[in-house]
């Protein structure tokens, strides 16, 4: 039991007991801040991935973005009897199950594949992960195209999200 | 260095199938997307990881849990835009009051 | 390696060697050397937060025509300890109907978000905690927690005013970091990588703040929108909303807010200093000369950067003991309308002089980057005078004329 695997198993619990707890809690903001809880540890875990790149922008644009774009949504459409009593619907126990069933079959899925208990291969000298991707994100006979596709698409999107939001000023 | 393949996969399931238990059970239309969140960041850590364990010489994991990036902060700001302008007309968030359109 | 040359690897290794000989398995001594440095780190980290109170007072005093605290100690050095000590004593009240644990949790999320922005900030070229490749995104990752912080301080304080500065605080600080990581990216194109420590290794041919004035200035704008001081102070006016979101807090959880928001405008002062001005490098590669060898030494490194980042923390005092405030529409108006547009003109601008003019020889590159920026600056305040000649205009505001004095009378 090495210390990487230690820092993994602590890590992957608090990711699922996050994410238990945010699927669980009633009250709705709590839910929003385990989330957060739940895609730091993502980002921890993307950081033992030596993706160091994506980590830090997890945390900038999940935490700093998206999870301060959900707590302002929910503050912005309490109701108080909304809070009170359960917070699943009537049949939740038909989601449970499916979720294990599927959960399990994909875990036989996995153990059956080949060479899925390989451990990593040490990665190659002088490749630096943050220029390679830069590289492959504006090369022509890369990824350049998926790129500015989905820049159109945030643009598309704040487009949207402004007008959709305005109030209509009668 | 020593985590075998399979714990990340494993991982990224159970992050998966907690979210897709959250979907479909949530009442609060906000509540039913974090949990879409969860399960986008279940797909990106399966992503990342074969992005290591394979060739990690070629981009493409990356780049692609990049683009996942991308479209999941445009989904959150249409979808919450769109719930707080349902919550506008019609006072509530429950997914199920929103009905309207039913026949 | 010596002590002289590299002083905490020395150490770790000294101290390494004491733990194997307490027989000690070697990864629980890795595990324990990290953790004492760690905390060496954040002590280091508040011992300055504590003289930093103490300088704050006195400047503020200063540019206020006063003298500050002057019984306590002398010069009033202890009057810091003094506060630290009322701090501590005083009630700790948690208001009714707060949620507590967020309650409980902000204020630390709010001094950690700055604490481990120290974990990158290299002293000397031998003393730091972690040369990340990714710094600089590093800085804006620790702002992300920060701006959580402040929002769930806000909302669990249940008060309307406390809510209400959360809000304005929260748009100001993700409309900020928007100049600041375009900003960002200039030390990167100039530097060719992201790390801090190649940063200001990059600059000791020629300083930053010299190869792009323009950036020095925006990110100084951005980074004091980041802080929330003034004038950017809008969520904590006392004349206005009373304190914002750190009205419901008392002792030492006001503490950790206070302490944490000084210690975060020296570390942007820190910031300013190794992006712009060299780091901990010297000056315009001057050490390299034999009778100023001594420069490198890394104790004396560590002096010099202590002063450059002072001296950017000074600035920003100056700064926000000398302007009035501004209203929150005007400072969102004044991100979104003029520092955006600017920042991105700065940035297609330095990307291509950068590669147009490296073929120069040194000193015309040199030139060619400072003047480029001169010219955008010139042009962007010539566009602003017309902007608003023509806004006189259409409300008909006479042209402001000057009068002597007896025609004033």
């Amino acid at each position: 039991m090495t210390a990487e695997q230690i820092i993994f198993l602590l890590t992957g619990a608090l990711v699922l007991v996050s994410a238990l707890m945010v699927v669980t809690v009633r009250n709705l903001l709590h839910a929003a801040l385990w989330l957060v809880v739940a895609l730091f540890g993502v980002a921890v875990l993307y950081a033992i991935l030596q993706a160091n790149f994506l980590a830090v922008v997890q945390v900038v644009v999940y935490i700093g973005a998206i999870a301060i774009l959900f707590i302002f949504a929910v503050m912005l459409t309490r109701r108080e009897a909304m809070e009170k009593g359960r917070q699943t619907r009537n049949n939740w126990w038909i989601p449970a199950l499916l979720g294990l069933t599927i959960l399990t079959g994909l875990a036989v899925l996995i153990l059956s594949f080949p060479g899925v208990q390989r451990t990593e291969a040490v990665l190659p000298a002088g490749l630096d992960t943050v220029q390679a991707l830069g590289t492959a994100l504006v090369s022509p006979d890369a990824y350049v195209l998926p790129f500015e596709v989905a820049s159109v698409l945030m643009l598309a999107a704040l487009v949207g999200a402004v007008y959709i939001a305005t109030v209509d000023k009668k | 260095m020593s985590i075998p393949l399979s714990w990340y996969l494993i991982l990224a399931a159970a992050l998966f199938c907690i979210g897709l238990y959250g979907v479909l059970s949530r009442k609060n239309a906000i509540a039913i997307l974090l949990c879409i969140e969860l399960m986008l960041n279940a797909v990106n850590i399966n992503l990342v990881a074969f992005w290591r364990y394979q060739n990690a010489a070629q981009m493409a994991g990356q780049a692609f849990a990049v683009i996942v990036f991308a479209v999941a902060a445009a989904e959150v700001a249409v979808g919450l835009a769109l719930i707080i302008s349902v919550y506008r007309r019609r006072k509530t968030v429950v997914a199920d009051e929103i009905n309207l359109m039913k026949w | 390696m010596t002590f002289w040359n590299n002083p905490i690897n020395f150490i770790g290794y000294w101290l390494n060697g004491i733990l194997t000989g307490w027989h000690l398995p070697a990864a629980i001594a890795s595990i324990l050397l990290y953790v004492i440095g760690i905390i060496v780190l954040i002590l280091f980290a508040m011992t300055l937060d504590i003289g930093l109170v103490w300088v704050e007072r006195k400047v503020v005093a200063r540019f206020q025509d006063r003298l500050g605290p002057n019984r306590i100690g002398p010069f009033g050095l202890i009057q810091p300890v003094a506060d630290i000590i009322k701090m501590v004593i005083k009630e700790d009240i948690t208001p009714d109907g707060a949620d507590k644990i967020i309650y409980n949790v902000a204020p630390v999320l709010a001094a950690t978000s700055v604490i481990v922005l120290w974990a990158i900030l290299p002293l000397a070229s031998t003393i730091y905690g972690v040369d990340l490749n990714v710094g600089l995104l590093f800085i804006v990752a620790a702002g992300a927690l920060g701006t959580l912080a402040i929002i769930m301080a806000g909302w669990s304080s249940n008060n309307k005013y406390a809510l209400l500065g959360a809000f304005r605080m929260v748009s100001n600080m993700i409309s900020y970091e928007i100049p600041m990581v375009i900003i960002l990216l200039i030390p990167t194109i100039l530097a060719n990588t992201m790390s801090v420590r190649g940063i200001t290794q990059a600059q000791s041919g020629m300083w930053f703040a010299i190869l792009s004035p323009l950036a020095l200035l925006i990110f100084l704008i951005s980074a004091i929108a980041e802080l929330g001081r003034s004038p950017f102070d809008l969520n904590e006016a006392e004349s206005e909303i009373v304190a914002g979101f750190h009205i419901e807090y008392t002792g030492m959880k006001f503490g950790w807010f206070y302490a944490g928001e000084l210690l975060h405008a020296f570390t942007f002062g820190g910031f300013i200093a190794i992006l712009f001005f060299g780091g901990y490098g010297g000056f315009f590669g001057l050490e390299k000369l034999a009778v100023l060898t001594w420069l490198n030494i890394p104790f004396v490194q560590a002096l010099v950067f202590i002063a450059k980042a002072t001296f950017g923390y000074w600035v920003i005092m100056w700064i926000k003991y000398s302007v009035p405030r501004i209203r929150i529409d005007h400072m969102l108006a004044f991100n979104w309308k003029f520092l955006v547009p600017l920042s991105l003109v700065v940035l297609v601008n330095t990307a291509t002089l950068n590669k147009v003019l490296i073929v120069l020889p040194n000193w015309l590159y040199v030139l060619g980057m400072f003047g480029s920026n001169i010219v955008i600056g010139y042009a962007t305040i010539e566009i602003l005078r017309a902007y608003g000649r023509k806004q006189r205009k259409a409300e008909k505001i006479p042209e402001p004329q000057a009068h002597t004095q007896e025609q004033a009378v």
